[in-house]
């Protein structure tokens, strides 16, 4: 049995995007806070705090889940994924960003990165999904401003580039 | 918002589980996937001084098919059951009822177990419990009861188990030879909380719906025996005694319309060849 008081600050250590992180984290704070403030990896966002919205959606042991219903000391010894890991190597886009960027599947870009580590377990899960899985599949992730079309036309794309990928590597 | 602040044990077993919760009572909660728990302590809703969390316990961590029931252990999640491949011939209204529970983000991390027991009146879990004639089994510092479904869930957000005690497993009874069963819900958007949900099940004449969303808690209804001309009287007869109320998602009487509508294509599902809806 391990016990964090609640006043001091513990070491969390973790991966993220493969590579070893560490920071300390007060018991109640939250992934999303330990990512964006502790590590500084902003590319998380924050919205609803309360799970409704996705906009913090991230990969924690491969499951997406939402990083402000987590507690950053519940992270500790994960292998956590991060919008800052779907790019390429180069700094290219990454598959999934390409196809959100060709089909205007985002505007202001806040709920983005939710959107984006949403669909990279679900397109790992079920690579040729029809429109309506994945209506359901993104019904978690709530964007204000683009509409949704576009957003279910990228996923298809991204679905398509990434069946072609794991054809050709 | 964010939590206030508390201090956080991680259990190393059930017992140290246990013994956090004889210690600290009301003033402890049980922590597993959170999916209910940390909404709450983010908009401050809870404020307990200690967060036990179990989430890590490989002994919780197992879906175990014991004969006639399946024991689901409390650090199962909802994900976890839903990918269980005999779920579909054991448990079918479970398979049927788990894609309507949140997301499948949230579902990645929320329990089977946390679900019953945070005992929302629309929840699908408590449901499927209350369908089944489940029961949770309670691990206290006192020893270990195990609790029916009729008698867990109280009211809203209320059930019998008391502040040092830990829900280990639930048990749901598996889908014995020509059972037949079916699974529907309204909701406003997908993943929302249901407004009105049923879950039917036909074994020979008989007949039983669970209806949640209306009373305050998970109601069943069980017919010895009825006849398709006997359903809709039947149903009406429910969605009065139920008696549900207005409030910002639904009318009392569009919740009524719910139940006879929704329990008319459940209960006749179960009577259609073939597994159900």
């Amino acid at each position: 049995m391990k016990t964090l008081d609640r006043n001091g600050r513990h070491p969390v250590r973790f991966t993220l995007n493969g590579m070893p992180e560490e920071g300390f984290a007060e018991p109640r704070m939250l992934l999303t806070d330990f990512l964006r403030h502790e590590i500084g990896a902003t590319g998380t966002h924050v919205a609803c705090e309360h799970g409704v919205c996705g906009a913090c959606t991230v990969r924690v042991g491969g499951k997406a889940v939402r990083a402000c219903l987590m507690l950053a000391v519940q992270a500790d010894g994960a292998e956590i994924e991060t919008i800052e890991g779907l790019s390429e190597a180069d700094g290219s886009f990454g598959p999934l960003q390409q196809a959100f960027h060709e089909n205007f599947a985002l505007q202001c870009g806040y709920c983005t990165p939710g959107f984006l580590m949403s669909l990279s377990e679900y397109l790992e899960r079920n690579p040729d999904p029809t429109v309506e899985e994945i209506k359901v599949a993104l019904s978690g992730n709530i964007c204000r401003c683009t509409g949704y079309r576009e957003i279910i036309n990228a996923s298809l794309d991204a679905a398509r580039a990434l069946r072609e990928r794991r054809q050709q590597d | 918002m964010k939590p206030a602040p508390f201090d956080y044990v991680r259990a190393d077993s059930v017992e140290e589980a246990v013994s956090v919760l004889a210690e600290h009572g009301d003033e402890a909660r049980v922590l597993a996937g959170g999916q209910s728990l940390m909404p709450m302590l983010n908009m401050r809703l809870v404020r307990p001084e200690v967060l036990v969390d179990i989430g890590g316990l490989p002994e919780l961590a197992h879906i175990e098919d014991e004969g006639d029931t399946v024991a689901v252990g409390a650090a199962v999640t909802q994900g976890d059951l839903a990918d269980w491949p005999e779920l579909g011939t054991a448990l079918p209204v479970v398979a049927a009822a788990l894609p309507h529970v949140g997301h499948f983000q949230t579902r990645n991390r929320g329990t089977v177990c946390g679900s019953i027991c945070h005992a929302d009146p629309s929840s699908e879990l408590p449901l499927c419990l209350a369908l089944l004639g489940g029961e949770v089994e309670l691990h206290s510092a006192h020893g270990v009861r195990t609790v029916p479904a009729d008698e867990f869930q109280r009211g809203v957000l209320t059930t019998a188990k008391e502040p040092d005690e830990l829900a280990v497993r639930a048990r749901l009874p598996k889908a014995q030879d020509g059972e037949r069963f079916a699974f529907l819900e309204f909701q406003h958007r997908h993943g929302d909380f249901a407004v009105v949900a049923v879950a039917a099940k036909r074994s020979g004449d008989s007949v039983s719906l669970a209806v949640g969303g209306v009373a305050d808690r998970p109601e069943v209804c069980r017919w010895d025996t009825l006849p398709g001309d006997a359903v809709e009287d039947a149903l009406n007869d429910l969605a009065w005694t139920l008696g549900g109320g207005d409030d910002i998602h639904a009318t009392a009487r569009h919740r009524r319309q719910l139940v006879r509508h929704l329990g008319k294509r459940a209960i006749d599902a179960t009577a259609a060849d073939g597994a159900g809806a």
